[in-house]
């Protein structure tokens, strides 16, 4: 023991860290910080040490080139000793620290943390998330399959909306004129070096800051936030009512972050690695790639903006929200902390809540995507058929044969793209069924050019067999003479 | 001497110390820079795009459409599979071609063909496009991107080498000829 004291003191005297560590353990905290909704910073910079960890794991045997990286991955999955585990790891860990970061950023907003003297600290934060979504992005590239190759190509085609300068930040994302080993050598690069780099820094910025102005205090409803009197006020708070963040604070963040690490362990196990899906060759186009989770989003609202108003979204709107984040520490930096007197903020979290969760959802199935099989695997239900006349059967044939039911479902089987037809016939006469067909519209292609009158007639003829038994089918209101 | 001459000439002498760092960054940032931007060398007059082949065009038969590989003409030996690009073939008849992009003119996603129904139809976002390329519906804001052809003997050429995106189209491209005309 004594040995271990003398090697401790000969190490402080040279490294003479000791009273900034003992500082930092001991500084004061408000006791009521000390609290289970103060603990998702620390869990999610602890994930993000595990990322950092298998991270330079899964480095020593991937291989960063467009040639190689596919079967390198693998062989992580399958011929290298648990490597399936460090991957899942590195995965489902990438998945927890979004979803810390983006609850850690609720936190400190519904709780007014942004506001003085803590606006640095928010907007070094808002730089961290973007920073956590930049290396998510790059990861999925990593993942160099189809979805990542595909993915790259949809960045690039969001590039070469900007104007002006669209081409050359094509021919940067990529490193060359097309997606191919450059591209993932560059995103090696973004993803291992310089956004980690960027993120440690930052990390370091963020504590720092933490550190020097204290945890921001439970907000009370009423106490309100004044330049000239608020350092004072904490000040008398954390000598009046604080205690040393060692031991008084810490153990729940200790305890959250242990139960997270578990968490990321358990999803690891049960769920295994992400992909790869199917080889990075641009040839095999019989492919649907989709973003990972937390892009799932983005991909529903580029199938729904109408296109008018794509690109100018696109480019516009990423900017706005940042600079929104950036500039609400300024612009509300004073007055009421407390989620509980400030609806707006409660109800803008809402919004965004429920908005990306609808997107999210929409993007699990995809409405807009025509199904790309469905009119060779899915049958016509046979109660369509029976009964019918050797014209509506041959309208049936045409039906499938054309491939109708990519977009359009009968019996519940098939496209979403367009309406389901079960019941066209009651919403659409003959005539404006032959009209939509031929003409096409309402986001629906025109079929006259490729289809002969004939088979319009026979189709049609199905078509108007399509209406529930004992609902009539539509009628022309201008021939009720008749 | 006194100090603070001293003083002055340490202060000076910094100064000299901060300058020549200064400088030998500006100067250093030079080819740092210039390397960071070699992708866009080939941006200026048609240096990544080439006249490559699909092959004889007996291989496409009159009247259908149907998909081709080429070798990337920039390839480098770590592409592995993605130099080689796909494209869709329209042989309309004797010597009249379309050979489109396989990435939808919406964000790239490839294209499929259903000969049946007569449409490109994109897996991504629900872009669809008629039989010459030209837009139906979805989000696409216009139609396939077209390659440039020649038929040289019995061959096919294209003129490719590039990722085909709005910019491109735009005519962003120094010497204003768009690498797809559209």
């Amino acid at each position: 023991m004594r040995r271990l004291e003398f090697v401790g003191s000969w190490l402080d005297r040279r490294v003479q860290l000791k009273d900034f560590i003992r500082a930092t353990a001991l500084h004061r905290v408000p006791r009521s910080s000390a609290s289970w909704w103060y603990v998702f910073g620390s869990a999610a910079l602890t994930v993000f040490i595990l990322q950092v960890v298998t991270g330079i794991l899964l480095a020593l045997i991937y291989v960063p080139s467009a040639a190689e990286a596919w079967n390198s991955l693998q062989t992580l999955n399958h011929a290298v000793v648990l490597g399936w585990f460090v991957r899942a790891m590195h995965g489902w860990g990438s998945n927890f620290m979004i979803a810390l970061v983006l609850v850690h950023m609720v936190q400190v907003f519904l709780f007014g943390g942004y506001k003085y003297p803590r606006e640095f600290t928010w907007v070094v934060g808002v730089f961290l998330l973007l920073m956590t979504l930049g290396m998510a992005f790059t990861g999925q590239v990593l993942r160099f399959d189809q979805d990542a190759y595909w993915g790259v190509g949809i960045g690039a085609s969001i590039m070469g909306r900007v104007p002006f300068i669209g081409d050359w930040l094509v021919h940067l994302l990529l490193g060359g004129p097309i997606i191919a080993g450059a591209t993932l050598s560059r995103f090696f690069d973004l993803h291992v070096f310089v956004i980690p780099g960027i993120l440690i820094g930052l990390v370091a910025l963020h504590l720092l800051m933490v550190l020097k102005l204290g945890i921001n205090e439970w907000p009370m409803p009423g106490r309100l936030v004044r330049r000239d009197t608020y350092l004072k006020q904490y000040e008398e708070l954390l000598q009046k009512d604080g205690e040393p963040f060692v031991p008084g604070a810490i153990w729940k963040d200790l305890i959250f972050a242990g139960c997270v690490l578990a968490a990321v362990a358990l999803c690891a196990v049960i769920f295994g690695p992400f992909g790869p899906s199917g080889q990075p060759d641009p040839t095999i186009i019989q492919t649907v790639p989709r973003p990972d989770f937390f892009f799932l989003w983005l991909y529903a609202l580029l199938s729904l903006l109408p296109p008018q108003l794509e690109t100018s979204f696109l480019l516009i709107a990423p900017l706005v929200g940042i600079a929104a984040l950036l500039l609400l520490p300024f612009i509300s930096g004073e007055g009421e902390k407390s989620w509980r007197r400030r609806p707006i903020a409660v109800l803008t979290v809402l919004l965004l809540a429920v908005a990306l969760g609808t997107f999210t959802r929409l993007a699990s199935y995809a409405p807009w995507s025509p199904n790309m099989n469905a009119w060779s695997g899915a049958p016509v239900p046979v109660r369509y058929l029976q009964g019918r006349t050797p014209l509506e059967r041959q309208g049936a044939l045409v039906f499938q044969a054309k491939q109708c039911r990519n977009c359009h479902a009968l019996g519940g089987v098939g496209g979403e793209r367009g309406p389901a037809l079960d019941s066209v016939a009651v919403r659409m006469t003959q005539d404006q069924l032959i009209r939509q067909v031929l003409q096409g519209g309402g986001n629906m292609p025109a079929y006259g050019n490729n289809l002969s009158p004939a088979q319009v007639t026979a189709l049609v003829a199905f078509l108007a067999t399509l209406h529930p038994v004992g609902q009539a089918p539509a009628r022309d209101a201008t021939l009720t003479g008749e | 001497m006194s100090e603070s001459n001293e003083i002055s000439r340490r202060r000076a002498l910094f100064k000299l110390g901060l300058l020549i760092n200064g400088v030998m960054a500006a100067i250093l940032a030079v080819p740092f820079v210039g390397y960071l931007l070699s992708p866009l060398r080939g941006t200026a007059g048609h240096g990544y795009k080439a006249w490559v082949s699909l092959g004889p065009f007996s291989g496409f038969p009159e009247g259908q459409t149907r998909l081709a590989t080429f070798h990337n003409p920039t390839a480098s030996p770590t592409d592995g599979q993605t130099a080689n690009i796909p494209c869709w073939v329209r042989h309309i008849a004797g010597q009249n071609f379309q050979v489109f992009a396989i990435n939808c003119a919406h964000l790239g996603c490839p294209v499929r063909w259903f000969a049946q129904s007569g449409l490109f139809m994109c897996p991504c976002h629900g872009g669809v496009y008629y039989a010459d390329g030209s837009r139906a519906s979805g989000p696409p804001p216009r139609g396939l991107f077209t390659y440039p052809y020649k038929i040289d003997g019995d061959r096919l050429f294209i003129y490719a080498g590039e990722l085909p995106t709005l910019a491109a189209d735009a005519g962003t491209v120094a010497g204003g000829r768009k690498p797809c005309v559209g």
